[in-house]
């Protein structure tokens, strides 16, 4: 049979691809690594880790994605647990209700915070930036979780029970590290956007306080594109190396989104 | 008391999720400029949307919202069924390679993909403006729309291709016949998923405009906000959204459920 | 050279995927309207080779010729063969009469044709009645029949079934199994059906191929390939049977069990090892001792329906299955007796592992690509000199950790001979190694295997 392989359908997709997604992050690094004549250079970096108000930009936001995720975290994995326990939530709906906002615009969710805040009076600034970055984040965390502990054998804790297990027990030595994954997961979706978003602070703080994403934008709109690669660039890495620690505790969530 | 306790924890939280959606959309029946000041129930704000009552430059963002939007949905959902049916036949290190590329437009955060498709276009010399949003927004569409396609394929009965041709069908007669029949719900799903992504962006399309002062409704949006104090027309506009969002989003769950169910 | 008979010729064979050989190098034909059979256990290249001649696989290398015409070259929708899949493969969104219809309405043919041919194929599955029924609907046995009259409507010149039988439940299989055969009987067209069911092919077929690990084992009749298994392979596989290490002394004079036999066959070297195959239920049981030309020891009697399994344990520490249809003690002294004609000597495929080895110094050996340590190589050797060496079975220790021996590998085939088990350890290196072993292993055991320095012997 000499017939056209069905594979070959991937190929133009293939071609789009490389094209598209993996040329324009190669163009980055490029962009990093030169000056805006064209020439190699380092000077992109050495001016990142030289200058101060980026330096410190940088550390608030890693500061700034970690305290979104802890926060995260604990409001989250709670909500997980519950929504995955029989017992306790038998709805549906109430797991999609928790899902749903993971698909509205980012930037409406953000105005929607602005106008809460206005509505009840409060301040913005650095609260409301972590408030809406953890009203923005948070079904990115507890999504992954419920998924892995959805998914989790129910008998393994029948099986502990039967071995005497209390329910501390079980949770800690079974529930717990079987969720790993999960977790890892969440922790992922949540630092990775909490790190690299750019408009939240800028409309939750009245543009008081800057992030990294902020940053990158400003030097993009003000035609340092070299600059603002350097920057992306880091950012790229630092993401890279987060997924790479968290790549072996992850199961491959993305199939089950809908 | 404990299942009471969960339950409380669990609305407690949907109400902090839901709470800044709910207030826009209660305020958009009310016409005072800034928000928060209630002066009584009017429906005029969804007069002057549906009315013609908008600003022009309003008006064009929304429109180019929907053509990117059905458009971009269109080419990824074409693309992607080719490519779904492509990958599904790929096997090894081949499809490792293919699917960890499809991998990447959805791990990207929104601002690397923006910033390396701006780049990209600035470095190839090509001006910005609606034809590289559209390419850009099919870059990040298709990998969702491969992957509401790919467990459909999977779902085929073993050997259903391989049947067609024993049967005397010619490879594009078995594709027709057989093959796209079957995967259509997936193919439907990927398109909804594709236009709801499309309407949705923000971040790539910022990046990708260009400065030829095309706008979208998000970017629209953006540059209204950050001039202070958001147009009260835009209230009723993101309810509208937030409606439209969720009820393509609540088909899909539903299709995707049957589905499993069968 | 293939007969007039002969309708598909299938000539010098190869398939691989990757790096793992599936078919090597097969040649047969199939004789027009036989039921001809693949047997074999899974992953033996059955089912690839049916792909081929269905045409969903291009060989490597050789040819399927069909009455003198090279059939590579013919896509599958051109080919005159249909197919009834492993798990029937039938289009979830027609109902059963579009499902058998699909074929000749690509074909064009006129509506009322068409009516009447699936009308009438329906009847010969006896599924009339069924046309508007979806799919989902149907038993598994159901599908398998639209499975069959989607096949047979397009009245192909060759019929070929791909483990078909394999989703139902027993019951079901032997009711199908007759209606399959009865079908063969009434179209006389050629089947080729697929299975790893030995008692299916037995029962079905005129001619059974039996595959392993890629190469054709034996052809023939059911009735040959039981009686006169080709090799241990074949004699394990097909129905129960005792294999044991013998010793050809001469012409019909066989040793085995520690004693000498009679037998039927000749023409194999004095000394010879051979295996010897003695089917459960041509050996004889009886209480007396007298008559017997051994004794053995009762060790466990299980009533099976018809008959009994007996197992008897025998001096030397051999134990063999018998079948008969009589009770005996556990426990108790019993007789038991071989008729010379239910002997089966087969040659041995090898007598020892033998195999390239490299010289790495002078004691040291790369063997299956790993290094050993051997005895004091001749000065003769040099470094990278190529050697033969081999290791006999029973000369390696097999180590539950696999890092704990020198190769890893993992069980592939075991046979019981009696009083110790006859090995194949697939190495990572995809090479089998041939293990006699005392311990028990289960198939897809993952083992390390160590060899002793003086066990390994050079012999050029």
């Amino acid at each position: 049979m000499r017939t056209f392989k069905r594979s070959y359908w991937a190929l133009p997709y293939l071609i789009f691809m490389l094209l598209f997604v993996a040329l324009p992050l190669v163009m980055i690094a490029v962009y990093a690594f030169t000056d805006s004549s064209g020439a190699f250079t380092l000077a992109n970096f050495t001016r990142f880790f030289t200058t101060a108000e980026d330096l410190h930009t940088f550390a608030y936001s890693i500061e700034i994605s970690i305290i979104t995720t802890l926060l995260c975290l604990l409001l989250g994995y709670p909500a997980a647990w519950i929504l995955s326990n029989s017992s306790l939530n038998r709805s549906k709906v109430t797991v999609m209700l928790f899902i749903l906002p993971m698909w509205i615009n980012m930037l409406i969710r953000t105005l929607a915070t602005v106008a809460l805040f206005d509505f009840l009076r409060l301040p913005l600034g650095e609260g409301a930036l972590i408030f809406g970055m953890v009203y923005n984040f948070l079904p990115f965390m507890i999504y992954p979780i419920y998924n892995t502990l959805n998914k989790m054998d129910k008998s393994l804790v029948e099986a502990a029970q039967d071995l005497g297990a209390s329910p501390v027990k079980v949770f800690t030595k079974i529930t717990l590290p079987l969720s790993k994954s999960g977790v890892m997961s969440g922790i992922m979706m949540v630092s990775m956007p909490t790190i690299s978003t750019f408009a939240i602070s800028e409309l939750l703080t009245l543009n008081k306080v800057k992030l990294l994403g902020t940053t990158i934008q400003e030097n993009i709109n003000n035609g340092m594109w070299n600059y603002g690669a350097a920057i992306a660039l880091i950012m790229l890495v630092i993401i890279g190396i987060t997924t790479l620690f968290s790549e072996g505790e992850r199961e491959n969530e993305s199939g089950g989104l809908l | 008391m404990k299942k009471f306790l969960a339950q409380s924890y669990i609305w407690l939280l949907l109400a902090m999720l839901y709470a800044p959606i709910i207030i826009i959309a209660i305020y958009s029946f009310t016409e005072a400029k800034v928000l928060g000041n209630w002066t009584g129930f009017s429906l005029e704000l969804y007069k002057n949307v549906f009315g013609g009552g908008l600003n022009s430059s309003l008006m064009k963002a929304i429109q180019n919202t929907l053509s990117i939007g059905i458009l971009a949905a269109l080419l990824s959902t074409m693309l992607g069924t080719v490519s779904a049916i492509g990958i599904h036949n790929l096997y090894g290190r081949k499809r490792k390679v293919m699917t960890f590329l499809n991998d990447i437009p959805m791990l990207n955060p929104d601002i690397i993909t923006g910033i390396s498709l701006f780049i990209l276009f600035i470095a190839v010399g090509v001006s910005q403006g609606y034809t590289t949003i559209l390419i850009a927004h099919v870059s990040f569409c298709t990998p969702y729309v491969i992957l509401s396609i790919l467990p459909k394929l999977r779902q085929l009965p073993a050997n259903t291709y391989e049947a067609a041709l024993d049967l005397g069908a010619t490879p594009a007669q078995a594709m027709r016949k057989i093959i796209i029949p079957q995967i259509k719900p997936g193919i439907i799903s990927g398109f909804i998923l594709a236009f709801t992504l499309s309407i949705d962006d923000f971040a790539v399309t910022l990046f990708t405009k260009g400065n030829g002062g095309i706008e979208t409704l998000s970017t629209y949006i953006y540059a209204d906000a950050r001039k202070g104090g958001l147009t009260p027309e835009i209230r009723p506009i993101m309810t509208l959204i937030f409606i439209t969002v969720l009820i393509l989003l609540i088909i899909i769950n539903i299709r995707s459920m049957k589905n499993t169910k069968k | 050279m293939p007969k007039e008979t002969a309708i598909i010729d299938i000539r010098h064979l190869s398939k691989s995927f990757g790096d793992k050989q599936v078919l090597k190098d097969i040649n047969f034909y199939i004789n027009r309207g036989e039921f001809i059979t693949f047997l074999g256990p899974s992953g033996c290249g059955k089912t690839t080779l049916l792909r081929m001649i269905g045409g969903f696989l291009n060989p490597d290398e050789g040819e399927i010729v069909m009455d003198g015409k090279n059939m590579l070259d013919i896509p599958p929708y051109k080919r005159p063969f249909n197919t009834v899949f492993q798990r029937y493969a039938l289009f979830p969104h027609l109902d059963v009469y579009d499902n058998i219809a699909f074929g000749l309405k690509l074909n064009k043919l006129p509506e009322d044709e068409i009516d009447a041919k699936v009308r009438k194929v329906l009847k010969m599955v006896s599924m009339s009645g069924y046309e508007d029924r979806d799919i989902d609907s149907l038993s598994g046995g159901q599908q398998q029949r639209v499975a069959i009259a989607r096949a047979l409507v397009n009245e192909p010149k060759v019929l070929l079934l791909d483990e078909p039988l394999s989703a139902l439940d027993a019951k079901m299989r032997k009711d199908m199994q007759q209606e399959l055969k009865e079908m063969h009987r009434k179209l006389g067209i050629t089947f080729i059906f697929v299975t790893h069911d030995q008692e299916e092919a037995l029962a079905l077929s005129d001619t059974i191929v039996v595959f392993n690990d890629g190469v054709i084992q034996q052809i023939g009749t059911p009735t040959d390939i039981y009686n006169e298994p080709v090799n241990e392979f074949v004699a394990d596989f097909i129905g129960e049977s005792n294999i044991l290490d013998g010793t050809m002394i001469e012409d019909r004079k066989v040793s085995f069990l520690g004693h000498e036999f009679e037998c039927v066959d000749s023409g194999f070297a004095p000394n010879e090892p051979v295996d010897v195959v003695l089917r459960p239920e041509d050996l004889y049981v009886m209480s007396n001792l007298s008559k017997a030309q051994f004794t053995a020891k009762v060790l466990s009697c299980t009533f099976k329906g018809v008959f009994y399994d007996i197992m008897v344990s025998v001096d030397g520490g051999y134990e063999l299955l018998i079948q008969d249809y009589s009770h005996f003690e556990p426990g108790s002294e019993v007789g038991v007796i071989i008729k010379p004609q239910d002997i089966q000597v087969m040659h041995k495929l090898c007598t020892t592992n033998e195999t390239e080895a490299k010289v790495i110094d002078s004691n040291h050996l790369e063997i299956f690509g790993e290094c050993f340590e051997c005895l004091p190589l001749d000065a003769k050797y040099s470094t990278g000199d190529q050697v033969r060496v081999a290791i006999d079975f029973d000369k390696m220790e097999l180590q539950d950790n696999q890092e704990d021996g020198t190769l890893c590998g993992e069980v592939y085939f075991i046979i019981y001979k009696g009083n110790h088990y006859h090995l194949t350890v697939r190495l990572d290196s995809m090479e089998h190694i041939l293990v006699d072993t005392d311990d028990i292993w289960d198939k897809g055991d993952l083992v390390g295997i160590s060899i002793k320095k003086e066990n390994i012997r050079i012999i050029a």
